[in-house]
Protein backbone atom coordinates (compact mmCIF):
# COMPACT_ATOMS: atom_id res chain seq x y z
CA UNK A 1 0.00 0.00 0.00
CA UNK A 2 1.43 3.60 -0.70
CA UNK A 3 1.86 6.39 2.06
CA UNK A 4 -2.31 7.09 1.33
CA UNK A 5 -3.25 3.77 2.05
CA UNK A 6 -4.42 2.96 -1.29
CA UNK A 7 -3.56 -0.43 -3.02
CA UNK A 8 -0.91 -0.51 -5.56
CA UNK A 9 -2.50 -2.95 -7.81
CA UNK A 10 -5.65 -1.97 -8.34
CA UNK A 11 -9.14 -4.13 -6.72
CA UNK A 12 -10.47 -6.64 -8.97
CA UNK A 13 -13.50 -5.43 -10.88
CA UNK A 14 -16.69 -6.74 -10.28
CA UNK A 15 -19.35 -5.01 -12.06
CA UNK A 16 -20.21 -7.85 -13.89
CA UNK A 17 -21.78 -8.69 -10.67
CA UNK A 18 -25.18 -7.37 -10.07
CA UNK A 19 -27.48 -6.74 -6.74
CA UNK A 20 -29.21 -9.91 -7.19
CA UNK A 21 -26.40 -11.89 -7.09
CA UNK A 22 -25.33 -10.40 -3.59
CA UNK A 23 -28.48 -12.02 -2.70
CA UNK A 24 -26.92 -15.46 -3.15
CA UNK A 25 -23.15 -14.73 -2.75
CA UNK A 26 -21.10 -12.75 -0.72
CA UNK A 27 -20.55 -9.07 -1.22
CA UNK A 28 -17.11 -8.05 -1.19
CA UNK A 29 -16.80 -5.98 2.08
CA UNK A 30 -14.01 -4.89 5.05
CA UNK A 31 -13.12 -8.16 5.74
CA UNK A 32 -12.53 -8.97 1.69
CA UNK A 33 -10.75 -5.92 1.19
CA UNK A 34 -8.41 -6.31 4.27
CA UNK A 35 -7.19 -9.62 3.15
CA UNK A 36 -6.49 -7.87 -0.26
CA UNK A 37 -4.43 -5.26 1.68
CA UNK A 38 -2.63 -7.98 3.23
CA UNK A 39 -1.87 -9.99 0.29
CA UNK A 40 -0.40 -6.45 -1.34
CA UNK A 41 1.75 -6.31 1.78
CA UNK A 42 3.14 -9.96 1.57
CA UNK A 43 4.22 -9.61 -2.58
CA UNK A 44 7.77 -9.64 -2.40
CA UNK A 45 8.22 -12.41 -0.23
CA UNK A 46 5.45 -14.44 -1.83
CA UNK A 47 7.54 -13.74 -5.41
CA UNK A 48 10.52 -14.95 -3.59
CA UNK A 49 9.17 -18.51 -3.10
CA UNK A 50 7.30 -18.33 -6.50
CA UNK A 51 4.60 -20.27 -5.82
CA UNK A 52 3.08 -22.51 -8.30
CA UNK A 53 -0.01 -23.74 -6.59
CA UNK A 54 -2.57 -21.72 -5.14
CA UNK A 55 -5.47 -22.71 -3.51
CA UNK A 56 -8.75 -20.49 -2.08
CA UNK A 57 -11.24 -22.02 -0.06
CA UNK A 58 -15.12 -20.44 0.02
CA UNK A 59 -13.60 -18.31 -3.32
CA UNK A 60 -17.14 -16.26 -2.98
CA UNK A 61 -17.31 -13.57 -5.53
CA UNK A 62 -13.71 -14.54 -6.31
CA UNK A 63 -12.52 -11.33 -5.90
CA UNK A 64 -9.45 -12.36 -3.46
CA UNK A 65 -8.39 -14.92 -5.60
CA UNK A 66 -8.71 -12.85 -8.91
CA UNK A 67 -6.04 -10.27 -6.42
CA UNK A 68 -3.52 -12.74 -6.08
CA UNK A 69 -3.91 -13.74 -9.69
CA UNK A 70 -2.55 -10.24 -10.66
CA UNK A 71 -0.36 -9.99 -8.23
CA UNK A 72 1.81 -12.98 -8.91
CA UNK A 73 0.95 -12.89 -13.14
CA UNK A 74 1.79 -16.20 -14.91
CA UNK A 75 3.03 -18.03 -11.89
CA UNK A 76 0.69 -19.94 -10.10
CA UNK A 77 -1.94 -21.88 -11.03
CA UNK A 78 -5.05 -20.84 -9.05
CA UNK A 79 -8.10 -23.42 -7.93
CA UNK A 80 -10.60 -22.31 -5.54
CA UNK A 81 -13.80 -23.59 -3.89
CA UNK A 82 -16.61 -22.97 -2.62
CA UNK A 83 -19.83 -25.06 -1.19
CA UNK A 84 -22.06 -22.55 -3.01
CA UNK A 85 -22.35 -23.45 -6.50
CA UNK A 86 -23.37 -19.87 -7.86
CA UNK A 87 -20.19 -18.35 -5.98
CA UNK A 88 -18.06 -20.98 -8.08
CA UNK A 89 -19.37 -19.90 -11.30
CA UNK A 90 -19.50 -15.77 -10.13
CA UNK A 91 -15.67 -17.10 -8.98
CA UNK A 92 -14.75 -18.14 -13.01
CA UNK A 93 -17.01 -15.20 -14.27
CA UNK A 94 -14.57 -12.66 -11.81
CA UNK A 95 -11.25 -13.97 -13.14
CA UNK A 96 -12.59 -13.80 -16.97
CA UNK A 97 -13.75 -10.04 -15.92
CA UNK A 98 -10.04 -9.82 -14.87
CA UNK A 99 -8.54 -11.54 -17.51
CA UNK A 100 -6.75 -14.06 -15.49
CA UNK A 101 -7.84 -18.14 -14.88
CA UNK A 102 -9.33 -18.94 -12.00
CA UNK A 103 -10.05 -23.12 -11.66
CA UNK A 104 -13.17 -23.11 -10.02
CA UNK A 105 -14.89 -26.36 -8.84
CA UNK A 106 -18.01 -26.87 -6.22
CA UNK A 107 -16.84 -28.39 -3.64
CA UNK A 108 -16.34 -28.75 -0.02
CA UNK A 109 -13.30 -26.92 1.77
CA UNK A 110 -10.38 -28.68 0.17
CA UNK A 111 -11.62 -32.18 -0.06
CA UNK A 112 -12.00 -32.28 -3.82
CA UNK A 113 -8.16 -31.44 -4.22
CA UNK A 114 -6.83 -33.04 -1.30
CA UNK A 115 -5.17 -36.04 -2.36
CA UNK A 116 -3.84 -34.62 -5.31
CA UNK A 117 -2.42 -31.84 -4.12
CA UNK A 118 -1.15 -32.50 -0.91
CA UNK A 119 2.16 -31.66 0.29
CA UNK A 120 1.76 -28.98 -2.82
CA UNK A 121 -0.35 -25.97 -1.90
CA UNK A 122 2.21 -23.36 -1.61
CA UNK A 123 -0.64 -20.36 -1.13
CA UNK A 124 -3.41 -21.86 0.75
CA UNK A 125 -6.60 -18.99 1.48
CA UNK A 126 -9.54 -18.93 3.23
CA UNK A 127 -11.71 -15.93 4.29
CA UNK A 128 -14.13 -17.91 6.31
CA UNK A 129 -17.70 -17.99 7.51
CA UNK A 130 -16.87 -16.65 11.36
CA UNK A 131 -19.58 -14.87 12.20
CA UNK A 132 -21.04 -16.20 15.63
CA UNK A 133 -24.47 -17.95 14.85
CA UNK A 134 -26.61 -20.80 16.33
CA UNK A 135 -25.17 -23.92 15.23
CA UNK A 136 -28.08 -25.05 13.35
CA UNK A 137 -27.42 -21.77 10.64
CA UNK A 138 -24.46 -23.61 9.54
CA UNK A 139 -24.26 -26.38 6.76
CA UNK A 140 -26.45 -24.24 4.06
CA UNK A 141 -25.21 -24.12 0.86
CA UNK A 142 -26.42 -21.09 0.22
CA UNK A 143 -25.90 -17.04 1.20
CA UNK A 144 -25.45 -18.06 4.77
CA UNK A 145 -22.71 -20.53 4.33
CA UNK A 146 -20.73 -17.21 3.56
CA UNK A 147 -21.34 -16.28 7.05
CA UNK A 148 -22.63 -18.86 9.83
CA UNK A 149 -19.88 -20.13 11.98
CA UNK A 150 -21.96 -21.46 14.87
CA UNK A 151 -20.05 -21.33 18.41
CA UNK A 152 -17.79 -18.79 18.35
CA UNK A 153 -18.03 -18.22 14.40
CA UNK A 154 -15.26 -21.27 14.51
CA UNK A 155 -17.35 -24.54 13.25
CA UNK A 156 -16.32 -24.39 9.60
CA UNK A 157 -12.88 -23.01 10.21
CA UNK A 158 -11.83 -25.48 12.48
CA UNK A 159 -12.94 -28.12 9.68
CA UNK A 160 -9.74 -27.20 7.72
CA UNK A 161 -7.21 -26.75 10.72
CA UNK A 162 -6.12 -30.22 10.96
CA UNK A 163 -5.65 -30.59 7.31
CA UNK A 164 -3.62 -27.46 6.70
CA UNK A 165 0.13 -29.34 7.63
CA UNK A 166 -0.82 -31.97 4.79
CA UNK A 167 -2.00 -30.06 2.35
CA UNK A 168 1.12 -27.06 1.76
CA UNK A 169 4.44 -27.22 0.82
CA UNK A 170 7.20 -27.08 2.89
CA UNK A 171 7.47 -23.29 1.82
CA UNK A 172 3.76 -22.96 2.10
CA UNK A 173 1.54 -20.19 3.80
CA UNK A 174 -1.89 -20.28 4.63
CA UNK A 175 -4.38 -16.47 5.38
CA UNK A 176 -7.18 -16.73 7.70
CA UNK A 177 -9.36 -14.02 8.16
CA UNK A 178 -11.13 -13.98 11.99
CA UNK A 179 -12.97 -11.83 13.87
CA UNK A 180 -11.75 -11.69 17.87
CA UNK A 181 -14.57 -13.60 18.55
CA UNK A 182 -12.98 -16.74 16.76
CA UNK A 183 -9.92 -16.58 19.86
CA UNK A 184 -7.36 -16.11 17.55
CA UNK A 185 -4.98 -17.02 20.23
CA UNK A 186 -6.78 -20.46 20.44
CA UNK A 187 -5.66 -20.92 16.67
CA UNK A 188 -2.32 -20.03 17.17
CA UNK A 189 -1.57 -23.02 19.80
CA UNK A 190 -3.52 -24.98 17.72
CA UNK A 191 -1.47 -24.61 14.46
CA UNK A 192 1.31 -24.24 16.42
CA UNK A 193 1.56 -27.72 17.67
CA UNK A 194 1.25 -28.89 14.15
CA UNK A 195 4.46 -27.17 13.30
CA UNK A 196 3.05 -23.54 12.23
CA UNK A 197 3.71 -19.71 14.11
CA UNK A 198 1.33 -17.60 13.36
CA UNK A 199 1.51 -13.86 12.39
CA UNK A 200 -1.13 -10.77 12.61
CA UNK A 201 -0.85 -9.63 9.08
CA UNK A 202 -3.10 -6.97 9.82
CA UNK A 203 -5.97 -6.12 12.09
CA UNK A 204 -9.29 -3.40 11.22
CA UNK A 205 -11.72 -2.36 13.23
CA UNK A 206 -15.30 -2.73 10.98
CA UNK A 207 -18.21 -1.54 12.64
CA UNK A 208 -18.91 -4.21 15.50
CA UNK A 209 -16.50 -6.87 14.15
CA UNK A 210 -12.11 -6.56 14.91
CA UNK A 211 -11.01 -8.19 11.98
CA UNK A 212 -7.64 -9.96 11.67
CA UNK A 213 -5.73 -11.50 8.70
CA UNK A 214 -3.30 -14.32 10.11
CA UNK A 215 -0.53 -15.94 8.13
CA UNK A 216 0.24 -19.32 8.91
CA UNK A 217 3.92 -20.50 8.15
CA UNK A 218 6.31 -23.54 9.41
CA UNK A 219 8.31 -23.24 12.17
CA UNK A 220 11.45 -22.77 10.61
CA UNK A 221 12.83 -25.75 13.06
CA UNK A 222 10.24 -28.17 11.78
CA UNK A 223 11.42 -28.04 8.32
CA UNK B 1 -13.05 -27.04 -16.36
CA UNK B 2 -9.32 -26.99 -17.82
CA UNK B 3 -7.88 -30.42 -18.35
CA UNK B 4 -5.45 -29.18 -15.28
CA UNK B 5 -8.19 -29.09 -13.07
CA UNK B 6 -9.23 -32.56 -13.80
CA UNK B 7 -5.78 -33.58 -13.14
CA UNK B 8 -5.57 -32.50 -9.65
CA UNK B 9 -9.73 -33.81 -8.85
CA UNK B 10 -10.45 -37.25 -7.43
CA UNK B 11 -13.11 -38.95 -5.69
CA UNK B 12 -11.65 -39.84 -2.89
CA UNK B 13 -13.95 -37.96 -0.72
CA UNK B 14 -16.60 -40.96 -1.37
CA UNK B 15 -16.49 -42.88 1.78
CA UNK B 16 -14.57 -46.21 1.11
CA UNK B 17 -12.72 -44.99 -2.27
CA UNK B 18 -9.49 -45.35 -2.61
CA UNK B 19 -8.79 -45.12 -5.96
CA UNK B 20 -10.99 -41.90 -6.89
CA UNK B 21 -8.17 -40.77 -10.12
CA UNK B 22 -8.63 -40.17 -12.79
CA UNK B 23 -11.83 -39.22 -13.29
CA UNK B 24 -13.54 -40.13 -16.25
CA UNK B 25 -14.58 -37.22 -18.66
CA UNK B 26 -17.94 -37.56 -20.35
CA UNK B 27 -18.96 -35.21 -22.58
CA UNK B 28 -20.73 -34.21 -25.40
CA UNK B 29 -18.07 -33.06 -28.37
CA UNK B 30 -19.96 -29.27 -28.71
CA UNK B 31 -19.33 -28.95 -25.77
CA UNK B 32 -15.98 -28.98 -25.65
CA UNK B 33 -14.13 -25.58 -26.52
CA UNK B 34 -10.33 -24.95 -27.41
CA UNK B 35 -9.77 -21.54 -25.80
CA UNK B 36 -5.94 -19.09 -26.75
CA UNK B 37 -4.47 -18.78 -23.94
CA UNK B 38 -0.58 -17.77 -23.72
CA UNK B 39 1.96 -20.02 -23.15
CA UNK B 40 4.33 -20.04 -20.49
CA UNK B 41 7.35 -22.05 -20.86
CA UNK B 42 8.47 -21.81 -17.44
CA UNK B 43 5.01 -22.44 -15.40
CA UNK B 44 4.31 -25.57 -18.16
CA UNK B 45 7.67 -26.87 -17.29
CA UNK B 46 7.25 -26.24 -13.21
CA UNK B 47 4.19 -27.99 -13.47
CA UNK B 48 5.03 -30.98 -15.56
CA UNK B 49 6.29 -32.30 -12.11
CA UNK B 50 2.61 -32.00 -10.62
CA UNK B 51 0.97 -33.51 -13.38
CA UNK B 52 -0.11 -37.50 -13.49
CA UNK B 53 0.77 -37.48 -17.26
CA UNK B 54 -0.73 -40.28 -18.26
CA UNK B 55 -4.12 -39.12 -16.80
CA UNK B 56 -3.70 -35.75 -18.67
CA UNK B 57 -2.85 -37.99 -22.02
CA UNK B 58 -5.84 -39.70 -21.60
CA UNK B 59 -8.26 -36.76 -20.33
CA UNK B 60 -7.23 -35.51 -24.16
CA UNK B 61 -7.92 -38.46 -25.92
CA UNK B 62 -11.16 -39.16 -24.36
CA UNK B 63 -11.88 -35.35 -25.65
CA UNK B 64 -10.75 -36.05 -29.15
CA UNK B 65 -7.96 -33.34 -28.26
CA UNK B 66 -4.80 -35.20 -28.10
CA UNK B 67 -3.00 -35.08 -32.13
CA UNK B 68 0.70 -34.28 -31.56
CA UNK B 69 0.73 -35.10 -27.75
CA UNK B 70 3.47 -37.68 -27.00
CA UNK B 71 2.08 -40.93 -24.69
CA UNK B 72 5.17 -40.27 -22.96
CA UNK B 73 6.66 -37.77 -21.38
CA UNK B 74 10.30 -36.98 -23.45
CA UNK B 75 13.58 -37.31 -21.45
CA UNK B 76 14.32 -33.75 -21.90
CA UNK B 77 11.08 -32.05 -21.47
CA UNK B 78 11.82 -29.71 -19.34
CA UNK B 79 13.85 -27.42 -21.68
CA UNK B 80 12.03 -28.68 -24.42
CA UNK B 81 9.48 -25.98 -25.97
CA UNK B 82 8.13 -27.98 -28.87
CA UNK B 83 6.70 -30.60 -26.54
CA UNK B 84 6.15 -27.82 -23.60
CA UNK B 85 3.27 -26.30 -26.08
CA UNK B 86 1.98 -29.39 -26.90
CA UNK B 87 1.69 -29.95 -22.98
CA UNK B 88 0.45 -25.89 -22.68
CA UNK B 89 -2.46 -26.67 -25.32
CA UNK B 90 -4.23 -29.96 -23.35
CA UNK B 91 -3.58 -28.71 -20.03
CA UNK B 92 -4.73 -25.03 -20.56
CA UNK B 93 -6.46 -24.75 -23.83
CA UNK B 94 -8.94 -27.41 -23.76
CA UNK B 95 -12.26 -26.58 -21.74
CA UNK B 96 -15.15 -29.16 -21.00
CA UNK B 97 -18.31 -26.89 -20.69
CA UNK B 98 -20.82 -29.75 -19.88
CA UNK B 99 -20.74 -33.30 -19.28
CA UNK B 100 -19.72 -35.40 -15.97
CA UNK B 101 -17.13 -36.68 -14.39
CA UNK B 102 -16.69 -40.57 -13.30
CA UNK B 103 -15.64 -42.16 -10.08
CA UNK B 104 -13.80 -44.80 -11.85
CA UNK B 105 -14.46 -47.00 -8.89
CA UNK B 106 -18.08 -46.39 -7.75
CA UNK B 107 -19.84 -44.86 -11.12
CA UNK B 108 -20.68 -41.91 -9.29
CA UNK B 109 -20.99 -39.04 -11.61
CA UNK B 110 -20.03 -35.48 -10.85
CA UNK B 111 -21.72 -32.90 -13.06
CA UNK B 112 -19.88 -30.48 -15.14
CA UNK B 113 -22.17 -27.56 -16.05
CA UNK B 114 -20.81 -24.09 -17.23
CA UNK B 115 -17.42 -25.45 -17.25
CA UNK B 116 -17.81 -26.18 -13.73
CA UNK B 117 -17.68 -29.14 -12.22
CA UNK B 118 -19.54 -29.88 -9.08
CA UNK B 119 -17.57 -32.02 -6.36
CA UNK B 120 -20.32 -31.91 -3.31
CA UNK B 121 -21.46 -34.84 -1.93
CA UNK B 122 -24.46 -36.08 -0.11
CA UNK B 123 -24.43 -36.91 3.34
CA UNK B 124 -24.66 -40.64 3.17
CA UNK B 125 -21.88 -40.92 0.25
CA UNK B 126 -18.78 -39.22 2.67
Amino acid sequence: MNTLGQLEFPTPDFSHLIRADFDVIYEPAEDTFLLLDALESERQGLKKVSPLICLEVGSGSGVVSSFLATLLPHTCALFTTDINPVASSKTAATGNQNKVILNAVVGDLVYPFFHRLKENIDILIFNPPYVVTPPEEVGSNSIEASWAGGDNGRVVMDRLFPLVNDMLSDEGVFYLVVIKENNPEEIQTMMKSQGFDMQTLLTRRSGPELLSVLKFARSSDKL
Amino acid sequence: MKLITHNMLTSNIIKGVTKGFPLKIVAPTDKVQIVEVDFNPEFTSRMMHKLDYDALYTAAETLGHSEGLPKEVVPDFETNEEFLKKVHHVLMQIEVQEGELVCPETGRAFPIHNGIPNMLLKEDEV
